[in-house]
């Protein structure tokens, strides 16, 4: 293995980033020319110790024919990592509402490290643990090793820079203040070319499958891909300062830049935390119970309509806002129509299960991955009901909405990944099972509880501020001021956290198992479940 | 694989696609009905809205849907419903002098609520959301009012504030800082005798040279019998109620070099009304006079 390529590209970018740190119109970019520097650095000085000068055996005869799973096997290591970093963020940030000293002036206040935990769960755990199973899958359902060489390389090193530079960005006091779409446009742009690569391998495996038709997971990952594509473009869209500053300024203005924002916002739900973790559960589901996906006709009807409604259900977050009345009343009745394309997937989930009901028993695996769809069908269920403008008055702008968020981000995505995870980890690194299936019951247990005591307490902290913003007394004045009610928040506060804590927990546990497995460790434990355990192969 | 060879799932007897991938096959169950019609349900509905509520864009403005709604027309009617709540007391708190306003039970009534909601956006940042203050920021529950605790002190108060530089009608007085004037001795034996009017100090052999300097250098503005004057804003000494802190070591500092609070006039930012609003709820916390 020889690298030339790859390291001479490197070392021109790190050489490129040290210039940029050089020529730095302001402070800012050029602290993060900086961090970029040393990471091209010492990626090239890893590349660099691999280099093997011996001549080339015939150590790969395979390489053409065989799954590429190594990078698979990254991108599952990266998932559990950032996982475990996100969430852990997550319960710093939500101790931080409870106990204000814990704003640490100025690179861990609540402002800096909000962004840091939404980016590190949505997009580095989520879109890692996106990317590792869409690798994984489309091979098997296309029966096709992945397009492009290396682009699968590229697309895993690629999306972790872009992580990172993301991450340190925040921290240093770099955004575009743009909800979930923070980064400032060079980082915008990096991921724009990682993103056309990924789309590349995987619209490139599908084409040179050898199965007649495309799996229904693929469909989803090929719509959250594109989509994703578009929605990052368009929300991007900005104008640099100088091509040597980190400060750009968005093409939209007013309103329009909130329905773009919003636009952007609400479909990084729909196709990055839906339509890509459908995909997951249409693979990962039937494969773990063993069962035929439930209806085929369903799952045609549901995809398409899902696609169709979810790209207009943006304008819900703006109601009451500037945004004309006309695109309000369409946000709200598409996100109503919305509700049963999003059941199918559901039910298709969970029906898949009919005939093999006992496994949700006998199983810690299954047993998560349909609390993960249960937790889909209440959060898709109860996001139509707060896009109804009479609700929302109500729900807008308090706890209930991130109380809502996180029973699909915990419940949905989270759940259904770590059941992947559990799926995958044995049968990537050949092992017989995973190291415990007790420690899988124990992060199901503490992730459900977890998620049960957050969302409750949002939705008693958000209804009662919802309550207490309306007050009025006798003589048509405001009972109580914004301060008041963030007063009245702090026990909420304190038991959203705790919730937090027993999520990362789990996930540690997870984090535990999951290395043992892969050190091939197994452990002796009693047939919990008054089944066999489960084997790796089925 | 080929579509025309059925297959059939052994548990559920139900037909497959024929399709596998990587040995997961579909079966070809049928949409739940209860799914078909719930989703027919929706979009009905959804159509129905839209045709009620403005939804379509046109090329200048959109459909106005036919009831009518809009959320500007709602907004209007809201405000002009909680202003015609108000019966007039808004406008009548505006033209009548504060005397007034307090010999009218209801619209003192009226003026008590909207200072209390003024009082929690503008005041409570320093006062404390009960009006209780701190080091610093005077207590505004008791009797003890630095320049006078009648509606009309308390409003000119609150209109000019206390030291602040953007009102030329604001209340100004500064203590002189007496490092250079007395020795630390001398401060010390002050201070005891200060505090011996409430209290019993440390060194109660210091109280009566403390007496005598305090008629040479602090009576003419705290008053002979230190209770302070009003016309200055000279806290009164003999009531135990501390303003910049407790304790000798509290007035001695505050006698070295003295802190001045400042207070932002009022007027300019929410207006008469609301600052007659404001003095009215003040007062009827406990200590108005």
């Amino acid at each position: 293995m020889k690298h030339t390529v790859e390291i001479v590209v490197l070392a021109i970018g790190a050489f490129l980033a040290l210039a940029g740190a050089g020529f730095a119109q302001d402070r800012l970019f050029g602290a993060h020319m900086w961090v970029l520097f040393f990471i091209l650095l010492a990626g090239t000085l890893m590349l660099m110790r691999r280099v093997d000068f011996r001549p080339a055996a015939a150590g790969h005869p395979n390489r053409q024919t065989e799954y590429f799973d190594e990078v698979v096997k990254y991108g599952v290591i990266a998932t559990v990592f950032w996982g475990v970093v996100g969430f852990l963020v997550g319960v710093i940030v939500a101790l931080q509402l409870a106990f204000p000293d814990l704003n640490v002036q100025p690179w861990f206040n609540f402002g800096r490290m909000r962004p840091l935990h939404t980016s590190a769960v949505i997009f580095a755990f989520g879109g890692n643990a996106l990317i590792a199973t869409s690798f994984y899958v489309v091979q098997r359902t296309s029966r096709a090793r992945l397009f492009g060489g290396d682009l699968g390389w590229f697309v895993f090193w690629g999306y972790q820079l872009f992580i990172v530079l993301a991450a340190t960005g925040y921290l240093l006091g770099i955004t575009q203040a743009r909800e979930y779409a923070e980064p400032e446009w060079y980082v915008d742009l990096w991921l724009t070319i990682v993103w056309v690569a990924y789309l590349l391998t995987f619209l490139g495996t599908i084409l040179k499958r050898k199965e007649p038709h495309i799996y229904v997971a693929n469909w989803f990952y090929v719509a959250f891909i594109v989509t994703i594509a578009m929605l990052h473009i368009v929300n991007n869209l900005a104008v640099p300062v100088s091509f040597l500053g980190s400060k750009s300024y968005s093409a939209f203005a007013g309103v329009q830049d909130a329905l773009t924002q919003w636009w952007y916002g609400h479909n990084a739900v729909g196709f990055f935390l839906t339509a890509g973790f459908l995909a997951m559960m249409y693979y990962f589901i039937p494969k773990q119970v063993n069962r035929p996906v439930y209806s085929y006709r369903l799952s045609i009807i549901h995809f398409w309509a899902l696609i169709f409604m979810y790209i207009w259900a943006g304008p819900h977050h703006l109601h009451y806002t500037a945004l004309p009345d006309w695109a309000q009343t369409l946000g709200m009745v598409f996100s109503v129509m919305l509700w049963m394309p999003s059941w199918g997937g559901m039910i298709n989930g969970l029906m898949t299960l009919s005939g093999a009901w006992d496994k949700i028993r006998t199983d810690p695996v299954v047993r998560m991955m349909v609390m993960a769809v249960a937790f889909y069908g209440m959060a898709t269920f109860e996001g139509p009901i707060m896009s109804i403008k009479t609700v929302n008055s109500l729900s807008h702008y308090t706890d209930w909405t991130i109380g809502h968020v996180h029973s699909g981000a915990l419940g949905w995505n989270g759940l259904i990944t770590f059941g992947a995870i559990y799926y995958l980890v044995p049968k990537l690194w050949n092992r017989e099972r995973l190291y415990s299936l007790q420690l899988v019951n124990w992060h199901f247990w503490l992730a459900t509880l977890g998620i049960v005591v957050y969302a409750a307490a949002m939705w008693v902290a958000g209804i009662q501020q919802g309550l207490m913003w309306r007050e009025y007394d006798d003589q048509g004045f405001l009972v109580y001021s914004f301060a008041e009610s963030v007063a009245a928040m702090f026990p909420y506060y304190v038991m959203r956290a705790a919730g937090g804590g027993l999520f990362l927990t789990g996930a540690l546990i997870m984090a535990f198992n999951v290395t043992m497995t892969i050190l091939g460790r197994v452990r002796k434990e009693a047939a919990a479940f008054d089944a066999e355990p489960l084997s790796a192969a089925e | 694989m080929a579509d025309k060879h059925k297959h059939v799932d052994d548990i559920s007897g139900v037909e497959t696609t024929g399709h596998e991938w990587d040995g997961i096959r579909e079966l070809n169950n049928p949409i739940p009905r209860w799914w078909v019609y719930t989703f027919y349900a929706t979009i009905v509905w959804a159509i129905g809205h839209a045709i009620a509520y403005p939804s379509w864009p046109l090329l200048t403005e959109s459909t106005k849907g036919l009831l009518g709604y809009s959320s500007r027309a709602v907004v209007t009617a809201e405000l002009a419903n909680a202003k015609a709540a108000q019966a007039g007391n808004a406008e009548r708190i505006a033209s009548s002098p504060i005397e007034d306003i307090m010999a009218d039970p209801e619209l003192k009534q009226f003026a008590i609520s909207a200072g209390a909601s003024a009082f929690k956006v503008n005041c409570a940042p320093c006062h404390g959301s009960g009006a209780a203050g701190g080091k610093g920021f005077p207590n505004l529950n008791d009797n003890d009012w630095l320049w006078g605790g009648n509606p009309k002190e308390i409003y000119q108060t609150i209109a000019h504030g206390i030291r602040y530089d953007g009102d030329e009608e604001t209340r100004v007085s500064e203590m002189p800082a007496f490092a250079d004037m007395l020795t630390p001795d001398e401060m010390r034996a002050t201070a005891a005798y200060v505090l011996s009017l409430t209290a019993t100090p440390s060194n109660p052999a210091l109280v009566e040279l403390g007496k005598q300097l305090f008629a040479d250098n602090c009576a003419s503005c705290h008053g002979a019998d230190a209770k302070g004057s009003r016309e200055v804003g000279a806290p009164n000494l003999a009531d135990a109620i501390w303003l910049k802190g407790e304790g000798e070591q509290a007035i001695t500092d505050q006698m070295r070099s003295p802190k001045h609070g400042v207070m932002p006039g009022w007027v300019n930012r929410v207006g008469d009304p609301v600052v007659k609003d404001l003095a009215i709820f003040v007062h009827s916390l406990g200590g108005g006079e």
